[in-house]
């Protein structure tokens, strides 16, 4: 289905939850709502869904504006980040509900090759109280699957669970997501979540849609400041800089081979993912000496915090690696690797990454 | 400070008889004077009571529990002398800061000179000096709960501070700090330090020594890096990392090596079993092609682009095997057969769970 969002905007009282956008989703695909806290991700999805009716602008399904057609009138299906099913009803009852509800055909055989995909095929003789968070996340989801809407809203739908069974949750969904044809709404808060589901990302943040675009893409190309810092996981390293000729100059003397064209002012401001800090040294590189204020170390990954002489900068290094508080470190930096932004935030210059796919 | 040592098992039931029975199956457990240990583990696994028992807020089953040699099984909580820090904030709110972190001194009839000197030095820690005459009710969840911590380590002569999931209230971006902090505090104050957590960053990073559980079992005690290369159980391997550990099945006669049921010709020493599991994780799978005689072979089922790395999942004779592979290396399609190499000096091998090579 294809569902466009034309000069949506959202006020409540004095409040403005969201400022006036156009969007228009992938059909077919996942779309991941990107943003942190009280960025619009729920206020937007219930704007799609029928929830709400917008301040000002149009919702357009299929051609049709749908602008005020409530929730029930609308083919949607929707998953919170709360568990939520029919306490009285079995597991399979709720899977069923909707079926039922159309009275459609082959309910049974349905029912179970959704449980199956789901795991909670051993379980659908119980209530809902009696299973774990997870299975009743599954539950839940499996219900919203069964009604095969051609848009399927889901709100942060794996915060509630520890990350094992996000990781594994996560790996499902993203696999019975692509085996379907329903367009897919997804919010998180989380970066990582965002890649790791693919498809499109848009993302919000305090009630303004910055981009949208490929995953990827959005996430190698930020276009602003604000973009890459919401789509940042660890932060991206923000450095204030001077253009001088073709080299920025950074705190503490350190000068960062980069030319920019296009700059309007000389102050600009380079960004630096933490894992375009290494720790081996090449020819290109230039150095940054610091000190270590802490590893943090998250299983496969180790996330170094260093105060160096431009400031206080996060490393991410592949695996587990044991760095004493307070022990000397030098991190390396490839000048490619550097994002330029210019004075008001704008992307300059990206890093080149090459496209080996 | 002491030397805690468990030598005990619990169970809720009154006559335990099978494994599930208990909460905490049979176990001996010293945790050294000064040492920072945390509990990790999925909900259920027994961490809590683990911390419980140790607290003495639950009196276990079977066997006993020392400090220092001194069996202090049949004692209240009160009566252990130990320090304790929650989930949510457990403060005055009408008291000053400085007179929270007072608190449990002046209970103790500590004269006012050295409640004095001792409070400045953890609200200098805590880094709060400029907030000690403020009221406790005026400030923000994390500062209240920085309060709670400056309480649980305010008494020199505890015997040991116990943590239970505390930085939960926490804003994310925060939580680093907050963990920088607790390491500062232990190398400073060498107490001895039990961290309850199911967050694998948090245990990791703020632990010289983590136990990791599941289902009423410590399956391994061993710094972060340990967990990481040598799991020495197979759910440490699974629930460490994300993705976790891959497991594929082997079979060995005397003159070949099979892994799911691919011959492979290798001169890489393997356990002399007929039957074993080898593990391996993503970091330290390689991509590799058709003369490597070594490898097996896969077909490739999904490629994520995670920004920073690819993550290829991929099916070996029907058992999953995923690869981290770096931005700059050529990446697979969809539906492509691949060759990887899955024997190196980081492989694990596993007999029953259980590390044997």
């Amino acid at each position: 289905m294809q569902l466009v969002l034309e000069r949506i905007e959202q006020k409540v009282a004095a409040q403005t939850y969201l400022y006036p956008l156009d969007l228009t989703l992938v059909p077919g695909a996942v779309t991941v709502l990107l943003g942190a806290t009280q960025a619009g991700k729920t206020t937007l999805m219930r704007l799609m869904a029928g929830l709400d009716k917008p301040t000002s602008g149009r919702v357009v399904v299929d051609n049709t504006d749908v602008t005020g057609v409530p929730v029930r009138d609308r083919n949607v299906a929707m998953v919170y980040q709360q568990f939520i099913n029919y306490p009285s009803m079995t597991v399979f009852d709720n899977i069923a509900s909707p079926l039922k509800l159309r009275r459609e055909a082959n309910i049974n055989s349905r029912v179970q090759a959704l449980a199956e995909k789901l795991h909670i095929e051993p379980f659908l003789n119980r209530l809902p109280a009696e299973l774990s968070g997870g299975q009743q996340q599954r539950v839940a989801l499996a219900r919203a699957l069964a009604k095969q809407a051609p848009l399927m809203l889901l709100d942060e739908p794996l915060v509630n669970l520890d990350y094992k069974l996000r990781e594994e949750l996560r790996d499902e969904l993203t696999q019975l997501f692509a085996a379907g044809s329903s367009t897919v709404v997804y919010a998180t808060t989380e970066p990582t979540e965002a890649l790791l589901l693919g498809g499109y990302t848009a993302v919000l943040d305090r009630g303004e849609l910055l981009q949208y675009g490929p995953t990827a893409e959005v996430f190698r190309h930020p276009k602003s400041i604000r973009v890459a810092r919401a789509f940042s996981d660890p932060p991206m390293n923000l450095l204030k800089g001077e253009l001088s000729g073709d080299a920025v100059l950074l705190a503490g003397g350190v000068r960062l081979p980069r030319s920019t064209s296009n700059a309007t002012s000389t102050n600009v401001t380079v960004g630096i993912r933490a894992s375009a800090l290494q720790i081996n040294a090449s020819a290109t590189t230039i150095a940054l000496p610091g000190k270590v204020e802490l590893a943090e170390i998250s299983g496969s990954d180790t996330f170094v915090h260093a105060e160096t002489a431009v400031g206080e900068v996060i490393a991410q290094f592949t695996g587990v690696h044991q760095f004493e508080l307070g022990a000397n470190i030098t991190l390396y930096l490839q000048p490619d690797q550097a994002y330029v932004f210019d004075a008001n935030g704008a992307l300059l210059s990206a890093p080149i990454f090459d496209s080996r796919q | 400070m002491a030397r805690i040592e468990l030598d005990l098992a619990h169970a809720y039931k009154v006559n335990p008889l099978r494994d599930e029975d208990y909460a905490l199956l049979p176990l001996k457990m010293t945790f050294n004077d000064g040492g920072a240990y945390a509990l990790l583990g999925p909900s259920g696994c027994g961490k809590t009571t683990m911390l419980n028992i140790i607290s003495g807020l639950v009196k276990p089953s079977h066997g006993t529990v020392k400090f220092d040699g001194e069996d202090v099984t049949a004692l209240l909580p009160q009566q252990r002398n130990i320090a304790q820090v929650f989930q949510f904030p457990v403060i005055y709110d009408t008291m000053t800061v400085a007179e929270n972190l007072a608190f449990p001194l002046k209970n103790r009839g500590v004269s006012p000179q050295k409640i004095k000197a001792r409070v400045g030095k953890i609200a200098e820690m805590l880094e709060m000096s400029g907030q000690l005459n403020m009221r406790a009710a005026g400030l923000a969840a994390d500062a209240k709960q920085k309060i709670s911590l400056g309480r649980g380590l305010v008494r020199e002569d505890v015997r040991a501070v116990l943590f239970d999931e505390p930085l939960t209230v926490i804003d994310p971006h925060l939580k680093w700090q907050l963990r920088r902090k607790l390491k500062q505090i232990h190398s400073e104050l060498k107490l001895t330090f039990v961290y309850v957590t199911h967050d694998q960053v948090e245990a990791l990073t703020f632990a010289d020594q983590v136990v990791v559980m599941t289902r009423g079992r410590a399956v391994q005690i061993g710094s972060a890096s340990d967990l990481f290369e040598r799991p020495q159980h197979t759910f440490v391997g699974h629930f460490i990392g994300s993705p976790g550990m891959n497991f594929l099945p082997a079979k060995k006669t005397s003159t070949t090596l099979e892994i799911t049921g691919q011959r492979i010709k290798s001169n890489w020493v393997t356990p002399d079993l007929d039957q074993f599991t080898l593990g391996i994780r993503p970091e330290y799978v390689t991509l590799t092609d058709a003369s490597d005689a070594g490898a097996v072979q896969a077909v490739v089922t999904q490629t994520q682009d995670v920004g920073t790395y690819w993550l290829i999942t991929s099916t070996v004779s029907g058992h999953t095997l995923r690869a981290r592979v770096a931005t700059h290396q050529p990446i697979p399609k969809l539906g492509e057969t691949v060759h990887i190499a899955v024997l190196n000096t980081h492989t694990c091998f596993y007999n029953n769970e259980v590390l044997i090579a």
